[in-house]
């Protein structure tokens, strides 16, 4: 990849490519996309045929798949309530989504969607999208009360009201950036200590050999850490979902 | 929780400026910057178009098949083991009754046991008293009739004393005084000697 004396090429691990050559390349379906498809794939796996015995004994697919279901049916109706049960399979649907999404992307090889703002903000703007019409439609007009929050003083109001409107209207930008950062910075931290064995173990004999060990070990500890994030950014992408869908239902 | 999803951001946050700087250099493979912010590229676009076909694929099999198939295994399971519960829970009532059952049937055939006991002992007893009476009564009888002969050997004794005492003292003075002795006057003086002694 990068040869010594050269920039570290951290950044085109990134770059879309056709999926599956000409036949992507004519529907432009790039290999982020044929991940998304191969997440699609596992998660039905797993909710389908995974669950498709019924079982009052579960399997370990089955066990898993109602671990899944349980986490964030408490996760939605612990946050929203249990008028928030009817939004579950949306926010199951996107912790889902970005788990697998976050995982696939550790696999050798594999690209990580999840590393591609277009689609963390796309997704983010879904959220956003919905939980604003969700609360329209609940409260009406009344909705706009709560960029004024019941007994501050009228005389802040100038200042409190576009203070409240920015802060809701970054919650998609944060919440696309998040995961975003997050994803780009545990490949290109990943890619550079890869990078640093190979310069390293290419460059001085048996020295380099050892030396190429340190690298090594922190890119094993990294990939510890990168399985941590990868859950931890889908679970905060859901509990913040759900902390919106709760504003939006009940208005503070 | 909180605190480590601010690390986590200001990690991720932290490491742009860095990218930014890899990808300014000249040289690279791409046309340039991080290929997720070349919003020029149609690929780029087509990726977000595609995403949304897939996540709306993803929710409506997840909202229309998945989710209820296993939330109707979840409700059977707990239908099941409420059920299993409220069995074992009759079955434990219908144990505690029967045992109740079994401890009343108990004390009823103690109570009548023991008061079957006190009827026998009863009349038993009274039997025995009734027997005892009977020979009682028997025992005096005879004492009566031993004493009736007592007293009559005695009156026949006493009786006869008289004479004897006559005869002995006749016979005596008849020694000492010779014949013609008048027995009139011997039993006189005998009787005013027993009545005298109060023997009369």
């Amino acid at each position: 990849m990068a040869a010594e004396g050269q920039a570290i090429d951290a950044l085109s691990q990134f770059a879309l490519k056709p999926f599956l050559g000409g036949l992507g390349e004519s529907v432009r379906l790039s290999q982020s996309n044929g991940h998304m498809l191969i997440a699609l794939g596992l998660i039905a796996a797993l909710m389908m045929w995974g669950t498709a015995r019924r079982a009052i004994v579960p399997g370990r697919v089955q066990a898993l798949a109602e671990t899944a279901y349980d986490f964030v049916h408490d996760l939605v109706v612990g946050q929203v309530g249990e008028e928030g049960a009817k939004y579950f399979p949306l926010v199951f649907s996107l912790f889902m989504f970005i788990l697998v999404g976050n995982l696939l992307g550790m696999l050798p090889y594999a690209f990580t969607f999840t590393s591609h703002i277009a689609v963390t903000f796309a997704l983010a703007m879904l959220v956003f999208l919905v939980v604003t019409v969700i609360a329209l439609s609940i409260h009406g007009t009344h909705f706009f009360s709560y960029f004024f929050p019941e007994g501050a003083p009228k005389l802040l109001a100038p200042l409190i009201i576009p203070i409240e409107i920015i802060s809701y209207l970054s919650r998609p930008v944060s919440l696309a950036v998040r995961l975003f950062a997050n994803m780009v910075a545990g490949h290109v931290m990943l890619k550079v200590f890869a990078t640093f064995v190979v310069m390293i173990g290419g460059a001085a004999g048996i020295f380099g050999i050892f030396g190429a060990a340190l690298p090594l070990a922190v890119n094993v500890a990294l990939i510890g850490f990168e399985l941590l994030v990868a859950f931890l950014q889908a679970y905060v992408f859901a509990i913040l979902t759900c902390i919106y869908l709760h504003d939006a239902v009940h208005l503070h | 929780m909180q605190k480590s999803l601010v690390s986590l951001m200001v990690l991720g946050l932290g490491a742009l400026p860095s990218l930014a700087g890899a990808a300014g250099d000249p040289g690279h493979a791409s046309s340039g910057g991080m290929p997720q912010l070349d919003f020029g590229n149609h690929w780029t676009i087509a990726q977000v178009v595609w995403m949304f076909v897939i996540f709306g694929v993803l929710y409506y099999v997840m909202a229309r098949y998945a989710l209820p198939q296993v939330a109707g295994t979840l409700a059977a399971r707990r239908a099941r083991i409420d059920g299993d519960l409220e069995a074992a829970h009759a079955a434990k009532l219908s144990a505690d009754a029967a045992l109740a059952d079994h401890q009343a049937a108990t004390a009823k055939t103690r109570a009548e046991a023991q008061a079957a006991i006190a009827t026998a002992s009863q009349q038993a007893q009274a039997d025995a008293a009734a027997k005892a009476e009977v020979l009682n009564a028997k025992l005096s009888e005879q004492i009566g009739a031993a004493e009736g002969r007592i007293a009559a050997g005695r009156d026949a004794a006493m009786g006869s004393l008289r004479a004897v005492a006559t005869d002995t003292a006749e016979a005596l003075v008849s020694r000492l005084l010779g014949a013609g002795i008048d027995r009139a006057a011997i039993d006189r003086a005998v009787g005013s000697a027993l009545a005298a002694r109060g023997n009369g």
